[in-house]
């Protein structure tokens, strides 16, 4: 009788095992449930698939990308908040680096003449890198910021809920909250001028073309010709994050 | 199965059924049309107000100040990065609504010295000492025309 009762029990079991396994893997298959799983592949459709250069080597450190994107994105004017900003590197003789970026350069950088003591020193401009992988939207508890079928990391402001996991996520520091509306902000690439066929505001006011932007589907396009033509490298490449922001003439010290 | 589980299923189905039901009330209509998250969103980004305006817009007027710049130094230049955003002197052009700079401190912003500037990129001034007797850099250089020096 026990022995039975063992086996049968047993048998139970297993089926109801069974059941439930099925169940899962049959509802992993039903379409509201594929929402849950986030791309991290370039879609496959057709249209621009956006992405950045940035050439330290033809940068001059004006700050006019970081003044203006200020006014177009009516980013607060307090020194800590940014969507894009220019810092400048300068390395020492003695291995030490310094990185100074005064009010995000937005008022340019202050004349400087002492070279002695100095092995080299260039300027790095800064903004959201847009990866293709973003840890920043992988973090949204409620689907308020994406990356859009054009490869651009958005802010859906009124549904964000100012939790800032993303502020934290970015390796890059390029997201801030902002103190007014309490949502996440960060660069857009100008989506607004973008989608109306006109250059964002810090491409438009550089005024050496060390910045440019570009479709990476297009083998014509001006980023494409720029990363043909140059070595480029993306800032903390061992993240993984599938960064589409491209500096020429990175050097080590960059954090 | 015992009575009291029996008398509970109904009660977890209409906790199903209410949830179910204000998930539905909750989320955005268009969530989902690209992926997870309001397909909207995308409007609302695309339809925030431009300030700058673009070169082209300056163009349609200034045409001939675009060919005084066309020989210039600064012919790559575009308009905005010195006059400012812009738009609103393209809705309603007047001399007020346009920044026209040339202090030492703005031309300094790309021309004073600097070692991390490339000087091949940029002829570089020291702005304390150069014709410390002029104000302005304008006073001398007509931006637009850099080597036509004023007397």
């Amino acid at each position: 009788m026990g022995n039975k009762g063992i086996k049968s029990s047993r048998r139970k079991f297993v089926k109801k095992t069974a059941a439930i396994a099925g169940t899962l893997v049959a509802s992993s298959l039903i379409e509201p449930f594929k929402l849950l799983v986030y791309a991290t592949e370039e879609p496959k459709d057709e249209g621009p698939w956006w992405g950045v250069g940035i050439d330290i080597s033809k940068c001059i450190g004006c700050g006019l990308c970081a003044k203006s994107c200020k006014i177009e994105n009516n980013v607060p004017e307090d020194p800590f908040f940014f969507r894009s900003w220019v810092e400048q590197y300068t390395v020492y003789n003695d291995g030490t680096v310094k990185v100074v970026s005064p009010n995000g350069g937005i008022d340019g950088f202050n004349q400087e003449e002492d070279k002695e003591n100095i092995f080299k020193t260039f300027f790095v401009p800064k903004m959201c890198n847009q990866c293709a992988k973003s840890p920043c939207t992988q973090v949204c508890p409620v689907g308020a910021t994406f990356e859009t079928p054009e490869g651009i990391t958005l802010v859906d402001s009124e549904h964000c809920i100012g939790c800032s996991y993303c502020v934290q996520a970015c390796p890059y520091g390029c997201r801030y909250i902002h103190p007014e509306s309490i949502v996440a902000d960060k660069c857009t690439l100008c989506y607004h001028r973008l989608t109306k066929g006109i250059a964002p505001a810090c491409m438009e006011v550089c005024p050496t073309g060390a910045r440019i932007y570009g479709n990476l589907r297009d083998p014509e396009s001006e980023l494409v010709k720029y990363m043909k033509n140059n070595s480029y490298q993306v800032l903390k490449p061992n993240l993984n994050t599938g960064s589409k922001l491209y500096y020429n003439a990175l050097s080590a010290e960059v954090i | 199965m015992p009575e009291q589980l029996k008398r509970l299923f109904p009660l977890f189905a209409i906790f199903i059924i209410i949830f179910l039901i204000i998930r539905h009330l909750l989320i955005p209509d268009t969530f989902g049309l690209y992926g997870h998250y309001r397909g909207d969103a995308l409007k609302d980004n695309a339809n925030i107000e431009l300030v700058y305006a673009s070169k082209e817009a300056c163009i349609e007027c200034h045409s001939d100040i675009r060919e005084m710049l066309e020989m210039d130094e600064h012919s790559d230049i575009s308009c905005l990065s010195c006059h400012g955003p812009g738009l609103e002197h393209v809705e309603n052009p007047e001399t007020a609504n346009i920044e026209k700079p040339g202090s030492r401190e703005f031309c300094g912003r790309c021309h004073a010295i600097n070692p991390a500037r490339s000087t091949n990129m940029i002829i570089q001034v020291d702005i304390k000492e150069h014709h410390a007797e002029k104000k302005d850099c304008i006073d001398c250089h007509n931006p637009h025309q850099v080597w036509e020096i004023k007397e």
